[in-house]
């Protein structure tokens, strides 16, 4: 806990920083609108008090013996007070731009001036006493006996209001955006913190675990996302329970397998110190030494029964024709050392026969059929592969009758030894075999045919149209 | 623009050219204080009447000199317009009755603006652009001889004075007095305000112009004449000065139909010298002390109706805001001074 803050940054602070970040920018875009509209507004709104300024002026003027008089009205100030803190400006000018009156004698007139008496009002910036201001101009045509022409009344103002205005008026947006802003703020913290909570337990149950506890953890009431990650785990879990349970039948087999041989194997060689006659003791030497190796090969067994298991659960699957795992075997001629001149057939068709499994565990298998031929079994002995409709077989063919129907009820045990039984029984040879075909999804079938014992691991097969890696 | 308006002008401005400090056009100076920064204040406001005031800031400012002159309205408007424009020595701030004026200078952006807590404050009415403070609430009253009206004959409205004339032109001829609005710039603001305030404003000219009433200069010598017997009556005079000259036989009226109060317009030109002092004096100026000060000196009048026997509703305050600029136009200058030389023709007086 103490060293929270050197932890990664928490999904709550990631969640409310994304929220702040799309606040912002909303609130960015909305100013810049709001600010861009509330400008026309104000320019419009306020453009039609100018407008209306200017008409009731060029309202008051009138002609009296020949002269323009104009009568200025309170309500044309009063209407410009509308923007009570604005300077403004204005002047009526007769013919030929002469002032009849006004605020000041420089004129103040639209930048591009059109050709032609322009019929409505003309509205445009310019700089009163430097400062930005608006004005409008206002044309009336006086076509009297005395007096002919046309009086142009152009009025300014300042822009002090109207920005003030624009800038009311995006206020006014802005400010329920940011109350909902800090409400959504609120709301995404409070529910990232609630969908995080079981977490929290979590791990306490993780820690308060006993370490070989690897049931799996219960994910009822958690989001969708949670439970995703958490089945994974309880998939990994479990792998990791079946790998321990694998080691714990290794070591027992392990500690049950070589307890006799080795304490066989020490009483032999002790019976060998006391023995005083030459020829006993090289018959005790030779029987010693037939025990040590077969020791070597019940080790071998292990191991491998060890790496299958240990494969079966972590080892990809790839596609694996039978055939070459079958005359790999016969090529590798182990069968040589087991049983020399023993007669061996190969048995394989044209076709591949695919299946999709792990090359290392299914070749063990194979060299355990072989090898339980040649030991239990009866010459000639054949090994072959094919596809049987769904499945395909990698079978071990021998002369002899095959295993008593006892004993084969028995087969693929974990255990397939009896007290009686030698050190290299088949017991754990098809314990290997039985175990690859269940981690394929496959299974060990004995068939007696006319001429002896075969005895086939089936494998799911695979469309042989895929092509091999 | 008629020769009339530009006579005054121009002078002022052919003064302030020629002799930068001139004393001719000034009425008076006074200086307070001895600090080594000079704060040069232009004003209105009689010296003697305000001399107090001054002295209170120039004590609290030791490291000022308070340099005071006193002019016309009209020409210290003339001589501020000409120190925007660069053609005459500015002034650090001015202090004005003629509220017009100064609001035409700060349209015509002559003024340097400033905020502080005390300016906020002030009402909406008595400030402008951050850049024009009234400092003063004073009414346009009328005064009156006490001997020579009896109290049954004293108007309390502008309607009873109507009706006095009428009744008694021979009793009143030559005997009503009332600033001349060529030569005071106050003058004319009151008469502008009068012009747009009531329709009583025709009829009172008229009636002026019948008993031949007389229109002259400066509020101290009408409030004399009045004291003396030279007037019984006089129009719209400034009751402040009133109240604080006390001159004996002087009784003053707040008219109850409608009251004028005048705020005295503090400015400090953009072109100020030293325009840091100048805020100083003007916070100074809205301070409690100073407002207090100039209440005592009747530059402020009481708001209290129990006080002054006037209803809130009656009181005018010329606002600072836009439609002032108006007093200020050619054509309405020319409208109401034409109709003035109606009632107050040269020989009348």
């Amino acid at each position: 806990m103490a060293d929270r803050g050197a932890l990664p940054a928490s999904l709550a602070s990631r969640v409310l920083k994304a929220v702040l970040l799309i606040l912002l920018a909303g609130a960015l875009l909305v100013a810049g609108s709001t600010l861009y509209n509330g400008r026309l507004a104000a320019r419009q709104s306020y453009d039609r008090i100018l407008l209306g300024a200017a008409q009731d002026i060029a309202a008051s003027i009138s002609i009296q013996s020949g002269r323009p008089i104009v009568d200025l009205p309170v309500s044309a100030f009063e209407l410009l007070a509308q923007a009570p803190e604005d300077r403004i400006h204005y002047a009526v000018r007769g013919p030929g731009g002469t002032l009849i009156t006004g605020l000041d004698e420089t004129e103040i007139a639209p930048t591009a001036r059109r050709s032609g008496t322009p019929s409505g009002p003309e509205f445009f910036d310019a700089r009163l006493n430097a400062e930005p201001a608006r004005f409008v101009r206002v044309t009336r045509r006086f076509a009297e006996r005395d007096f002919s022409g046309s009086i142009s009344v152009t009025v300014g103002q300042t822009l002090r209001a109207r920005q003030a205005m624009a800038v009311g008026l995006m206020l006014d947006t802005l400010l329920p955006m940011m109350l909902a802003g800090l409400a959504l703020l609120a709301m995404s913290w409070a529910i990232t913190r609630s969908a995080v909570r079981p977490l929290a337990a979590l791990s306490e149950d993780l820690a308060g675990r006993d370490p070989y506890d690897l049931t799996p953890v219960p994910t009822e009431g958690l989001p969708r996302e949670l439970a995703v990650m958490l089945d994974s785990m309880n998939r990994f879990m479990g792998r990791l329970d079946r790998q321990m349970e694998g080691m714990r039948h290794l070591i027992s087999d392990a500690a049950h397998q070589l307890r006799t041989p080795v304490a066989a194997i020490r009483v032999q060689a002790e019976a060998m110190q006391d023995q005083p006659d030459e020829a006993l003791r090289a018959r005790a030497l030779t029987r010693l030494l037939t025990r040590t190796r077969s020791l070597g090969a019940l080790l071998d067994q292990l191991l491998s029964r060890a790496l299958v298991s240990h494969r079966t659960e972590s080892a990809p699957r790839a596609l694996l024709d039978l055939r070459e795992v079958a005359l790999e075997v016969v090529e590798r001629g182990d069968h040589e050392l087991i049983a020399p001149g023993a007669e061996l057939r190969l048995e394989i068709g044209e076709d591949p026969v695919m299946v999709r499994a792990d090359a290392f565990s299914v070749g063990e298998a194979a060299k355990n059929l072989l090898v339980n031929a040649l030991k239990h079994g009866r010459g000639p002995i054949a090994i072959g592969a094919e596809r049987r409709g769904a499945e395909a077989a990698l079978w071990v063919l021998d002369a002899g009758p095959g295993p008593e129907p006892a004993i084969a009820a028995r087969l693929g045990q974990r255990f397939e030894r009896s007290a009686g039984s030698r050190e290299d029984s088949a017991g754990l040879g098809l314990a290997i075999v039985a175990a690859v075909a269940t981690a394929f999804d496959g299974r060990v079938a004995l068939e007696y045919p006319e001429a002896g014992f075969r005895i086939a691991l089936l494998l799911p097969a695979a469309p042989d149209e895929e092509p091999t890696p | 623009m008629t020769a009339r308006t530009a006579l005054p002008r121009l002078i002022a401005l052919l003064l302030a050219l020629l002799l930068p400090r001139a004393a001719a056009a000034q009425e008076g100076t006074a200086s307070f204080g001895s600090g080594p920064t000079d704060l040069l204040l232009r004003s209105t406001t009689d010296i003697a009447i305000i001399r107090p005031v001054m002295a209170r800031f120039a004590e609290r400012n030791p490291d000022l000199t308070l340099r005071y002159e006193q002019w016309g309205s009209n020409a210290l408007y003339a001589l501020g317009r000409a120190a925007c424009a660069g053609r005459a020595e500015p002034a650090d701030a001015l202090l004005s009755s003629g509220a017009h004026q100064m609001l035409a200078l700060v349209n015509s952006a002559c003024a340097h603006p400033y905020r502080s807590a005390a300016t906020a404050a002030l009402p909406d009415q008595r400030r402008w652009r951050d850049e024009l403070w009234g400092i003063t609430e004073e009414p346009a009253v009328i005064i009156y001889n006490t001997t020579a009206l009896s109290p049954e004959d004293v108007p309390r409205t502008r309607f009873a004075l109507l009706d006095l004339m009428r009744k008694k032109p021979e009793l009143l001829r030559s005997r009503i007095a009332t600033y001349d609005i060529e030569d005071s710039g106050l003058g004319y603001l009151f008469a502008h305000a009068d012009s747009l305030e009531a329709t009583t404003f025709g009829a009172m000219l008229e009636a002026f112009a019948r008993i031949g009433a007389i229109a002259t200069c400066c509020s101290l010598s009408i409030i004399d004449g009045v004291s003396e017997g030279r007037y019984y009556i006089a129009y719209n005079v400034l009751g402040s000065y009133a109240e604080a000259r006390a001159a004996p036989n002087v009784g003053i009226i707040l008219p109850e139909d409608y009251t004028l109060m005048m705020s005295r317009s503090f400015m400090i030109p953009k072109t100020a010298r030293h325009p840091e002092a100048a805020q100083r004096l003007l916070d100074f100026l809205l301070s409690p002390e100073a407002q207090g000060m100039l209440a005592d000196l009747g530059l402020i009048a009481p708001t209290d109706p129990a006080e002054t026997s006037l209803l809130p509703s009656a009181r005018r305050l010329i606002a600072l805001s836009p439609p002032l600029l108006l007093a200020l136009d050619r054509s309405t200058r020319e409208r109401l001074f034409r109709l003035w030389d109606e009632a107050f023709s040269p020989d009348a007086g």
